[in-house]
């Protein structure tokens, strides 16, 4: 509850909401104790007075009568009603909803066939029904909108219900012999009333206009009694003569239906779970990049990092998911990256191309250089002409990678036509030729097939096909494995190995099993809260690792044919890193940690291609 | 595709039967005899019975229900009392009007509306993305009814730019352009509502899309972003906008009624509101029913572009 209050009153749009309409409500109740005219009292001979005049702020209407106080009154009305609507059918859906969600089957079916067939209606058209045959008059009205408005909250009740009719505690108080209705009101009930408050607050506004709606066309409230709908209608006649008639009322209808709509979108906005955690995020075309110094040009690799930083700025905390990493790949060479998850060898890799998420993403330093050119602010048109061109991607699970809805030809032939001006039938052509180098069957009518027709390895050589599509120089493939059985993964690996010997492609593979390393990489990094701790050739390093946290690592393997090892899984999990401890990152769960360990920075040390980020290597001179 | 265009329609049997169903128990709710009604309070229980006979009031309600829903079938809506001539006569010229005006409404209102949610989400809180959320939000909370008195004053009264009521001037008029001059202020006041329904939806649509993965990678293979925004991401996100355009055309078909009140437009919904304040039970009956079905079918068609749009959907 605090934290609700605490977030309405960050959302400063919804505070005015909840204040006017407060403001509105206590004038509203307060009307019979107000010094104001009464609302019924005719006085022929001062119609129509603008407003402003003499004793009566508002003016008056076409018989006389204080407008102030019949838009007092009336609002009294309308909230009254509409307020009441939203309630009967809020108690009426949800009663419904909740016995069809939980008793299911036959029940359930009843009650929703007929609530589909009054939602089969065009909306106002069963509420005129409705009045039609009650008669016009108020509370006929708010019958038939209470009635219209039914169908939603049992629809919405009915499938929060389902949800829970469903779970443990239910069964459980089935099996302790509850009866049926007592679990419904002690442990269905409880769960479902926030929904219906949330389901109120966003139709009350409708629920307003609505009865407003019927009052207007004279359905719903008579004469003398007024709500603001009927003001409207019987202002209506008058409206070229005498316009503050109308807009009186008209723009009371606005602000009580604009602050109940701000309210709620604030309470909705409160509750919405993904809006807390910052999920829903600004879709950048590319990361944002706030870094102060750019590092001079080293090395001469194809594609070099350099002491990247990539932070998640989510509400007061940042996380430092890759912190300071250094790489560099040649032409034909393969670099695996390895760690755990959350270890940052995604966000490495989508750092590259600009392609982490923004916000909450943000690049905070370092470079990362394409033939010595910085890609790291580089403008958007020059990053998109080398994306899928130059440095091309391959992702983890295809099946949420591949477009849904576009044939897989067709995203191959767009992979080639955004880079070069080729016809369709061309590009179609070669999208054909991608799916057979990459060996799948009949590529001409597999080209034809949406992603969700394919098996999980065809999908994931169409995400290959589509790397390949404009003969890169650089490969990023993100555990492009990982989702696959073991004989589909060792065709693709071949297939990965062939073409950068074929074709002096650079790799950098990022996985967390060392067999795929083992089969494929001349060198490995291996990454941990956010930082490489180790970097070697693959067979040195696989033989003999430095670094406590690489070993246990290998450790955590199992080996074939190696009889029944004791696998060790290493203790605690790895760190949060929006708050790293000083020193190294590892050693709350090493083995062999010193007090020196946890002092301060430890250095990327070593010599040649062999470098370890630890103060007691598990090998003397690496 | 044409097999499930006919499933379709055959499901939506039991739909229109449940709506005559619906109509004619609200309708039997109706205290005291139509006879009555319609004779007045000063006839002879003689006349009364009389009448009662002839139009077949005499007879159990389930008996009536099936004579009705019979003569429906066959064309005949029954007779309007209240302006003796044949209910369907009057209903279609009437959906004529209400056709024009809440198509047009509706083609904007879609239109319109998609566009002002791919603009917010694609500018999430951007400038463009709070001024759209503010009209939208003033457009969901004003009464169409309103809005359309004030235009009539702003553009009738006070700019004299558009006619202030009808469907066609009274001398001279009767061509499109006429049409045309008639119908700018009444669409228009029709579409916001929806249009600001639509546009909420569709920016909730396009955010949840453009964080999917498959967005991800097309912006790796090199898509520019205009076309990331109006390719990729706006063919999945329809995937959600078009339900929601099925249900607004609901209501744009019905928010007509305040609309054709407020501009005279000789419509279907006036027609309802007339008949019900005189107690014309079998015009309000074949009204309902007939406005009813054409939705029903016109969702059909929403589910029929549906599964033209999304390959993973079953026909």
């Amino acid at each position: 509850m605090r934290l609700f209050a605490g977030l309405l009153a960050r959302n400063r749009l919804a505070l005015v909401g909840a204040v006017v309409l407060a403001a509105v409500a206590v004038l509203a109740l307060l009307v019979p104790v107000l010094p104001v005219r009464a609302p019924n009292v005719t006085d022929t001979a001062a119609r129509y007075l603008r407003p402003l005049s003499e004793g009566h702020l508002l003016g008056t209407d076409h018989l006389g009568r204080d407008l102030l106080s019949r838009l007092l009154w009336g609002t009294r009305l309308s909230l009254a009603v509409g307020f009441a609507a939203a309630v009967i059918a809020a108690v009426i859906g949800a009663a419904l909803g909740i016995v069809a969600g939980y008793f299911g089957g036959r029940t359930d079916n009843l009650i929703m066939r007929g609530v589909d067939m009054l939602m089969a209606f065009p909306y106002i058209l069963l509420a005129l029904a409705i009045v039609a045959a009650l008669g016009p008059g108020l509370l006929n009205a708010l019958i038939a909108v209470a009635a219209v408005n039914v169908p939603f909250f049992a629809r919405n009740i009915r499938g929060i219900t389902v949800g829970i009719a469903n779970r443990e505690f239910v069964d459980a108080a089935r099996l302790a012999g509850m009866g049926h209705w007592r679990i419904i009101w002690s442990e269905i009930l409880p769960n479902v009333v926030p929904v219906i408050v949330i389901a109120m607050s966003t139709t009350i506004g409708w629920m307003i206009l609505e009865t407003a709606g019927l009052s207007f066309l004279g359905l719903g409230s008579q004469p003398p009694q007024a709500d603001l709908g009927s003001m409207l209608g019987e202002a209506r006649a008058a409206l070229i003569t005498a316009p503050h008639t109308s807009v009186v009322p008209g723009v009371m209808i606005l602000i009580i239906v604009m602050s109940i709509n701000l309210l709620g979108d604030g309470v909705r906005d409160a509750l919405d779970p993904r809006l807390r955690s910052g999920a829903l995020s600004r879709p950048m075309a590319a990361t944002r990049v706030a870094r102060d110094t750019v590092p001079e040009p080293q090395g001469d690799g194809i594609l070099t990092l350099q002491a990247l930083e990539t932070q998640f700025h989510v509400g007061g905390r940042v996380y430092r998911a890759v912190n300071k990493v250094s790489l560099s790949v040649h032409p034909g060479e393969c670099l695996g990256i390895i760690g755990e998850s959350g270890s940052g060898k995604s966000v490495t890799a989508l750092s590259v191309m600009g392609l982490v998420a923004s916000p909450p993403g943000v690049i905070t330093g370092g470079a990362a250089r394409y033939r010595g050119d910085d890609l790291i602010g580089a403008p958007y048109e020059t990053l998109r002409s080398l994306r899928g061109d130059r440095i091309a991607y391959i992702f983890q699970d295809p099946l949420a990678t591949l477009h849904p809805l576009y044939r897989v030809g067709d995203q191959l032939a767009e992979a080639i036509r955004v880079h070069h001006p080729l016809g369709r039938a061309e590009a179609w052509a070669r999208a054909v030729a991608l799916l057979h180098s990459v060996r799948i069957p009949n590529p001409e009518s597999r080209a034809k097939a949406y992603p969700h027709e394919m098996s999980g390895g065809m999908r994931q050589r169409v995400g290959i096909a589509m790397a390949l599509a404009n003969d890169p120089d650089v490969i990023i493939a993100d555990e492009p494995t990982t989702a696959l059985d073991v004989t589909v993964q060792a065709q693709i690996l071949s297939l990965l190995d062939e073409l950068r010997r074929a074709r002096g492609l650079a790799i950098i593979f990022i996985t967390h099993d060392f067999g795929v390393v083992a089969q494929l990489c001349d060198r490995v990094a291996v990454m941990y809260a956010g930082r490489i701790v180790e970097e070697g050739p693959t067979g040195v390093l696989l033989e003999s690792p430095a670094h406590p946290y690489t070993r246990r690592l290998i450790d955590c393997v199992p080996e074939l044919g190696a009889g029944r090892r004791r696998l060790a899984a290493i203790p605690g999990l790895p760190p949060a890193v929006d708050q790293l401890p000083p020193g190294c990152a590892f050693a709350p769960r090493c083995g062999r940690k010193q007090p020196a360990c946890e002092a301060g920075e430890i250095g990327l040390e070593g010599s040649g291609a062999r470098r370890v980020r630890c103060l007691y290597p598990e090998v003397e001179e690496p | 595709m044409g097999a499930y265009i006919l499933r379709r329609l055959i499901s939506a049997i039991p739909v229109l039967l449940g709506i005559t169903v619906i109509v004619f128990a609200i309708m039997e709710m109706i205290p005291g005899d139509p006879a009555t009604a319609i004779l007045g309070s000063y006839a002879t229980p003689e006349n009364v019975e009389k009448l009662n006979r002839e139009l077949g009031l005499d007879k159990p309600a389930v008996q009536r229900y099936f004579i009705w829903l019979g003569n429906m079938l066959t064309g005949d809506f029954g007779q309007s009392y209240a302006l003796n001539r044949p209910v369907l006569d009057e209903v279609l010229e009437r959906f004529g009007a209400t056709l024009i005006l809440a198509g047009v409404a509706f083609v904007l209102c879609s239109g319109l509306g998609v566009l002002a949610g791919v603009v917010s989400a694609a500018r999430q809180y951007g400038p463009a993305d709070r001024a759209i959320t503010f009209v939208v939000l003033l457009g969901i909370s004003i009464p169409s009814f309103f809005l359309g008195m004030m235009m009539i004053l702003l553009f009738a009264v006070k700019l004299r730019w558009l006619p202030v009521s009808g469907m066609y001037a009274i001398y001279g008029g009767g061509d499109l352009q006429d049409l045309l001059r008639h119908l700018v202020m009444p669409a228009s006041a029709l579409a916001v509502v929806a249009t600001g329904v639509i546009a909420r939806l569709s920016r909730g649509a396009m955010l949840e899309v453009l964080r999917q993965d498959f967005i991800r990678t097309a912006r790796a293979k090199g898509v520019p972003e205009r076309r990331v925004i109006q390719g990729h991401a706006l063919r999945a996100a329809m995937v959600g906008i078009i339900p929601v355009l099925g249900i607004q055309a609901g209501f744009v078909l019905s928010g007509a009624v305040y609309i054709e009140m407020v501009f005279q437009w000789p419509g279907v919904g006036r027609m309802l509101v007339d008949a019900i304040l005189k107690r014309d039970i079998l015009l309000v009956q074949g009204g309902v029913v007939f406005v009813a079905a054409c939705y029903v079918l016109f969702n059909i068609v929403v589910d029929v572009a549906q599964s033209l749009l999304d390959p993973r959907i079953k026909t």
